[in-house]
């Protein structure tokens, strides 16, 4: 049995080299229009199909069965991160079981130099980046606003203000090119994000300065509550790309392999300084918006039922057998490590870690404030009183 | 120009150069370009146009357009796009038009700008300058005149610099540039063309420091604290004050964050009485903030409440009104007067029935 600590370094593995490299023909053949259909690969039973998938070379076999390792791995963080929540051990727990093909096609199409900004809902695919399980819920475990070191792991803290952090990947991004580095930023954001105005804001502006930003839309049909057709009624979100003069796509995002091929062909022509893309992956939230939200208020089970018929992992689980590149061996492997790294963040998040009071006044500013000073001393005095009068 | 200003004028020899405020704020982007290739200057019309005040004259054309450039028309996006420029390595300086303006961008700013390095555990900080020209004065309509100092000072991790002077325009802004943490810098748009040397501060070694009050003129009898464009009304104030025989000390603060109470408590301490002058409206404000602090520190030493003269508590009128709602040298003055200089009763917050009877 792999240690957790081998179980996570397999994860890491999955982010790192298997970046697909750029295609031969970068540009997109239908222009700035995403297809009519969204992008397929895959049907809902794994068959081969060809659905407005002539622009993408399909994913290698080696990129297919990391993602697969990878959704496998994810979902059993999710659904475990899912529990704890549901124990009290988190605050609260975003969760995405059904959107794995996104959450792992979006991090294996990245080179290990890239900078992803994910939003709440993107702990899968930082797990996938081969980031500290324990670190990511930080969060939700109340002991930090954001526990992993972004630098380290080119990972902007995960973002709660919707879209905001789109804006800043496209700063980024265009900072990083000024700089001369071939550095891609993946910016995550929902349906409901794309109402904000700072998304529009960031496609504009990732236009006008050609920065190399891939947008990847997450539909998941709900905005906690309020279901897409209240949202927009554009024929696709990936039509609001045109506007601004960004090329648009529209993905199956419950195919892993076409989430795959779009994904890498957007980051080849970004990463080719021919500006961003905007990609509308098609998925579905299997459960609530958090543990604190009851999800059949507004939604049928029946709709639930019908998208787990779509489920990312048996659907491209059918496939790699088919192609015999994976056996029952491989499963059965994959899903032990599934449940060690499960193990491992249940193990680790059972430790109650001590913070620091004083650290509420280290990162205000750089120098403390004679004001903050005082404060600080203040809190002192009530924690040795405190402490006196045990 | 301030009464600092002008002493020097007459000692020196030769005269100095003067400049505007504008044009020392030019310098001062010049100097730090020059200094740092990490420095960029963007926004709505600073390019080519120099900005709608030109404080950006030339230095597009003379950096070029990758040092100086304009942006689309977005607030949100301009100060997002400065926060993922820092990420990368960049010190950007950026501009509001103007102050309520900067309204769309309070998001960017008060979620992220003020917090990155909080939330990254020091990981990840925004050596970020948000210049803002604010205030009114100007007989400028509408949206153009907000005095907008006070959320940004009520918003933890933001430095917010308020300069009074031409020397202190291009100091401060050097120092907020070199600083590596996000400062929020209000330019008194009335103050634009108001004329000062700078020689002395471009031949010092060290910049104006944050946090250091500076006492724009000494006096014995009362204390005025006030910062940006009130500081010329309080000097204008102190000044006519001495005609009624009042000696009257001007505390300008420079910086709202971080607040030198230091200076303005000493100043209070050893004159005892205390106005605050704000153009801002009064409620909740910050001169509210520095009544409050005055009294916590200073108490045993007042002889009166510290009064406030603030604007109205109203959005900011039509030109033609201005007048009336911005804090002058007569208001001032009024509130000097009602420091309790004899033994009379204050009746002014006092029930109506019980004024005039209080023995």
């Amino acid at each position: 049995m792999p240690t957790p600590l081998e179980a996570a370094s397999l994860t890491t593995d999955t982010s790192t080299a298997l970046a697909q490299t750029a295609s031969t023909d970068r540009s997109f053949a239908r222009g700035l229009m995403p297809a009519s259909m969204p992008v397929q690969f895959l049907d809902d039973l794994g068959h081969r199909v060809q659905v407005f998938n002539d622009d993408y070379p399909e994913p290698s076999s080696q990129q297919l069965v990391a993602a697969y390792r990878a959704m496998v791995i994810g979902r059993r963080f999710d659904i475990q991160a899912t529990a704890l929540a549901k124990q009290g051990r988190l605050a609260v727990y975003p969760p995405s079981r059904g959107q794995e093909a996104c959450q792992i096609g979006s991090m294996l199409a990245l080179s290990p130099d890239d900078w992803a900004f994910p939003t709440y809902r993107d702990s899968m695919a930082l797990v996938t980046r081969g980031l500290d399980p324990v670190e990511i819920l930080a969060v939700p475990h109340g002991t930090a606003h954001c526990g992993y070191d972004p630098r380290a792991s080119r990972t902007a803290p995960q973002c709660t203000p919707l879209a905001t952090q789109l804006v800043h990947a496209v700063g980024f991004a265009s900072g990083e090119k000024r700089k001369g580095r071939p550095t891609v930023a993946m910016a995550f954001v929902g349906d409901g994000g794309t109402s904000e105005g700072d998304f529009h804001e960031a496609l504009n502006f990732a236009a006008v300065f050609k920065a190399p930003v891939v947008f990847l839309v997450q539909n998941n049909k709900y905005a906690i509550s309020v279901p897409i057709s209240r949202q927009s009624v554009a024929p696709s979100l990936g039509y609001k790309g045109i506007g601004y003069g960004i090329a648009s796509e529209q993905v199956d995002g419950n195919d892993a392999m076409a989430v795959l091929a779009v994904l890498n062909k957007a980051v080849a022509h970004a990463r080719s300084g021919q500006g961003p893309v905007l990609v509308e992956a098609h998925t579905y939230r299997l459960d609530a918006h958090t543990n604190a939200d009851d999800a059949t208020r507004y939604r049928d089970s029946a709709e639930v039922e019908d998208w787990l018929r779509r489920d990312p992992i048996p659907r491209l689980e059918a496939w790699l057998r088919h192609k015999g590149l994976i056996d029952d061996a491989f499963v059965a492997l994959v899903a032990h490590q599934g449940e060690a790294f499960a193990a491992d963040v249940r193990e680790r998040m059972a430790i109650n870690l001590a913070v620091d009071p004083m650290s509420l006044f280290d990162n205000v500013f750089a120098t403390p404030t004679p004001q903050l000073l005082e404060q600080r001393a203040m809190l002192e005095a009530e924690l040795e009183a405190e402490e006196a009068s045990r | 120009m301030t009464t600092a200003a002008r002493a020097e004028d007459i000692c020196a020899s030769p005269p100095p150069q003067l400049v505007t405020m504008s044009g020392a704020i030019n310098r001062a982007l010049r100097d730090a370009m020059t200094a740092d290739p990490d420095v960029v200057v963007f926004g709505e019309d600073v390019g080519t146009l120099g900005g709608v005040f030109r404080v950006t004259d030339g230095i597009s054309r003379d950096f070029g357009q990758d040092r100086c450039f304009d942006t689309p028309l977005a607030e949100a996006g301009i100060v997002g796009f400065a926060v993922g420029m820092a990420m990368a390595g960049f010190r950007p300086v950026i501009e509001m038009q103007f102050d309520a303006f900067a309204y769309p961008a309070f998001e960017q700013i008060a979620s992220h700008v003020a917090k990155m390095r909080n939330r990254t555990a020091g990981r990840i900080n925004l050596p970020i300058v948000i210049r803002i020209p604010f205030a009114g004065g100007i007989g400028g309509v509408e949206h153009h005149c907000d005095s907008s100092e006070a959320y940004y000072a009520h918003t933890p991790g933001l430095k917010v610099v308020t300069p009074a002077t031409v020397e202190d325009s291009y100091s401060l802004l050097r120092e907020a540039i070199n600083d590596p943490d996000p400062v929020v810098f209000m330019e008194p748009k009335r103050l634009y063309w108001s004329k000062g040397s700078i020689e002395s501060v471009l031949a010092a070694t060290k910049f104006a420091s944050f946090g250091r009050a500076a006492v724009r003129r000494e006096g014995t009898d009362v204390t005025l604290v006030a910062y940006g464009p009130s500081v010329e009304v309080a000097l204008q104030a102190a000044l006519a004050a001495e005609e009624s025989g009042w000696s009257v000390e001007v505390v300008d603060l420079r910086t709202l964050v971080p607040l030198d109470d230091e200076t303005m408590v000493a100043s209070v301490r050893k004159t005892g009485r205390c106005v605050v002058v704000q153009e801002a409206q009064g409620f909740a404000g910050v001169g509210a903030e520095i009544a409050a602090r005055v009294q916590e520190r200073a108490f045993h030493s007042l002889h009166a409440p510290v009064l406030r003269v603030a604007g109205l508590d109203i959005p900011y009128p039509p030109p033609k009104l201005e007048h009336l709602h911005l804090p002058d040298v007569e208001r001032v003055l009024d509130a000097i007067a009602r420091l309790q200089w004899d033994d009379d009763t204050d009746t002014r917050f006092l029930p109506s029935d019980s004024k005039g009877g209080a023995t």
